[in-house]
């Protein structure tokens, strides 16, 4: 608008600028004078009249152009120099994590202190057909892209397509990031058979559909990826590593529901170069978080179960599973207590198994900061015991991110 | 790869053997109950309303639930109360809704907010030091039926949009709606005309639209900053404060914890009043007209006692 504004200005000025200079360039006669100003007199008031019009014509414009759109709280910046709008950046936000480990674990390399991640997310909507997330990890194997993918939103039959690098939709834990577990670690059977302590992350391309029906929220999802994780590698074009999952969700009052799914993911192995490896999981949420006292009281169970399937050399095929089951409450507006039970087999080595257990305490100054301690007892299949304290620190800066749910 | 595609083509067949019915009404989600009442206001039978957020629940804290994807999925106009109020859990059932007709910009999304009164817009540099500040300015703007009645109105200038061919009816609907809000209206103004100026006391910042329509004056907040839980120093000013300014009654929303406003009600020989930020928060508040009422008069209940104490 303020520029708008300076254009008629501007031409004044620059007329009246201009006009002495031809004046004096010309005979100065007073009687063709006086006719010269009169004419310029005219032509300004023209000139006035019709940026005036034009003015009031564009101002109906804008008016009628922000209807039905926020009108802007503060007046923008003006435009940066170069002529570039700040408006389009995206969402910018940086989440910290710092996780420290005491006692004894001869099994685990995991630092006394260290700053295990620093996630940088950028959401932006790309069109009106797509939006892009990127979460961009830097931690102590160095900066990698944690996700990066394209959603788009608005397909036909409703469909929703991503397309990039992706966290696995392949049960609940493999999706979230550290920053919204409810631990300050991974469960035994996600680091065993599901990805180690990153989780499942690929290149690859996911189709989701809402299958409509009376009784339920019933999600199909069928996802296609490269092969390059710890579960699944493939080092050919023709090999790549399938994964189809089911979701059910209901509510059962106003205040508590029950989430359900299965999963199936199919792939070259990564453990046993050549053969196959294939996923099976189920897993169940229950929450419970009364309305009128959402802030204060909140109870999550959580359980997941995974099967491991691992073709190996002469038709043998190698067997294992595992599951967590853990259990989360809130007891006041900023404290929340965790148990969480243990037990999974190993990809390569079925009959051996690691159990444990984690008993967790957390306190959420805000919304952008949470501090956790939590004991975690480990019994390894080698017959070694470890009692472990963590703790951990978690913060986010930048734009307000969605709750986790 | 093939697999992949048996995958699309089976999602294909699973689009083509459930056809949508064709839907005579406009299906209108709001995110809370205020603006569900202004729709059914306005929109009439040729409406079906549905409202995501309860009245007594914390709207800035609502689970962004499945069930509220189906729900928005099918909508072919979402009103928003805008202003970063829905920031925590909005976008991720856009995001899934796979309804292009309801994204910000796209002819089905309405920021209700777009021509109401906003108060409390800061200035100058703010940090979330301030608390859970909102950059837009105060979001409860619903609470002056001033503004109730802008929203209406660009309800109504949406739908006529959205159904050209009802465009009297609503014109029709939102004029009776304005009349019956103006009677209303000077009847609330003289029932709380005599406590004009009356310092109070509020547990979170969602009242100031209706403590400036009413022209109550708020002294302070059982709050020490948006959205942090009370501090005891704080709560130790606050009833000096009270004390020093002769505040007595401290309203509070439905969703918090009333043992700090009952304790600082002890102390200044006041008393607690929760009165219902939407409708729905409480059970006689069962719509726009109906939330004035019950505020109004419990207000004034509450006063006459403080005044008599």
């Amino acid at each position: 608008m303020q520029s708008i504004r300076l254009v008629p200005i501007f031409l004044l000025s620059a007329g009246f600028a201009a006009a002495p200079a031809t004046s004096f360039a010309q005979t100065p006669e007073p009687q063709a004078l006086r006719q010269e100003i009169d004419q310029l007199r005219a032509d300004f008031e023209t000139l006035r009249q019709q940026y005036s019009d034009r003015l009031s014509a564009l101002e109906a414009r804008l008016a009628s152009l922000s209807e039905g759109t926020p009108a802007p709280s503060t007046p923008p910046a003006p435009a940066a120099a170069v002529g570039t709008s700040k408006v389009f950046n995206p969402d910018i936000s940086v989440i910290g994590n710092l996780v420290g480990a005491a006692g004894k674990n001869p099994l685990s390399d995991q630092a006394p202190l260290s700053l295990t991640e620093i996630e940088t997310a950028l959401q932006a909507v790309v069109d009106p057909y797509a939006r892009a997330d990127f979460f961009l990890s830097a931690g102590s194997e160095g900066l990698e892209v944690e996700e990066g993918y394209i959603t788009f939103t608005s397909l036909p039959a409703g469909v929703l397509l991503k397309a990039g690098k992706m966290r696995a939709q392949f049960g609940r834990v493999n999706t979230m990031h550290t920053h919204v577990l409810p631990w300050a670690d991974r469960p035994l059977v996600s680091r065993n058979l599901f990805g180690g302590d990153e989780g499942v992350r690929d290149a690859g391309i996911s189709v989701s559909k809402l299958i409509p029906n009376r009784l339920m929220f019933v999600d199909a999802i069928g996802e296609v990826y490269r092969g390059d994780s710890d579960v699944f590698h493939s080092e050919s074009r023709s090999k790549l590593s399938y994964l189809g999952r089911i979701r059910g969700y209901r509510d059962l009052s106003e205040g508590s529901n029950i989430d359900l799914g299965v999963s199936y993911a199919h792939g070259p192995s990564a453990a046993l170069a050549g053969f196959n490896a294939r996923r099976i999981g189920v897993d169940a949420t229950f929450r419970y978080r009364p309305l009128r006292r959402a802030i204060y009281r909140q109870f999550v169970g959580r359980t997941e179960i995974i099967w491991s399937r691992q073709d190996a050399p002469a038709g043998l095929q190698e067997d294992a599973s595992g599951f967590y089951a853990s259990a989360d409450y809130q007891f006041a507006r900023r404290w929340f207590v965790g148990a969480r039970a243990d037990r999974s087999g190993r990809p390569l080595e079925g009959p051996l198994h690691d159990s444990g257990g984690s008993l967790s305490l957390t306190f959420r100054p805000s919304e952008f900061s949470i501090v956790r301690g939590q004991y975690r007892r480990t019994q390894y299949a080698e017959g070694i015991d470890a009692n472990e304290l963590l703790f951990q620190f978690n913060f986010a800066i930048g734009a307000h991110s969605a709750h986790p749910f | 790869m093939r697999v992949f595609i048996h995958l699309v083509l089976f999602m294909a067949a699973l689009t083509a053997a459930a056809p949508r019915p064709a839907a005579a009404a406009v299906r209108v989600v709001a995110t809370t109950e205020d603006l569900a009442s202004l729709a059914r206001e306005v929109g009439g039978d040729r409406v079906t309303v549905v409202a995501l957020a309860r009245g007594y629940q914390d709207p800035h804290f609502v689970d962004p639930k499945p069930s509220f994807i189906l729900e928005v999925s099918r909508a072919d106009l979402l009103i928003v109360v805008g202003r970063e109020l829905e920031i925590g859990w909005l976008s991720p059932l856009i995001n899934s809704s796979r309804n292009a007709k309801i994204h910000p910009g796209a002819n089905g999304y309405l920021d209700a907010s777009a021509n109401v009164r906003i108060l409390e817009i800061p200035t100058g540099q703010i940090t979330r030091a301030m608390g859970d500040v909102h950059p837009q300015g105060n979001p409860h703007y619903w609470l002056d039926p001033g503004n109730g009645r802008r929203i209406a109105q660009t309800i109504k200038d949406k739908l006529n949009q959205l159904l050209p061919g009802d465009r009297s009816y609503f014109d029709q609907r939102y004029a009776d709606f304005d009349r019956r809000l103006a009677a209303a209206e000077s009847r609330w103004d003289a029932t709380m005309a005599p406590y004009k100026g009356t310092k109070i006391v509020t547990y979170h910042r969602s009242w100031p639209n209706f403590m400036e329509r009413f022209g109550l004056n708020v002294i302070g907040y059982v709050e020490p900053k948006p959205g942090i839980p009370p501090t005891t120093s704080h709560t130790v000013q606050l009833i000096e404060e009270m004390k020093r300014q002769n505040a007595k009654v401290i309203v509070v929303e439905p969703y918090f914890d009333l043992k700090t406003p009952r304790a600082i009600a002890k102390q200044v020989g006041g008393e607690v009043l929760v009165l219902a930020p939407s409708v729905g928060g409480s059970k006689e508040a069962t719509d726009y007209f109906g939330l004035f009422d019950y505020n109004v008069n419990m207000t004034v209940a509450a006063l006459k006692r403080a005044a008599g104490k």
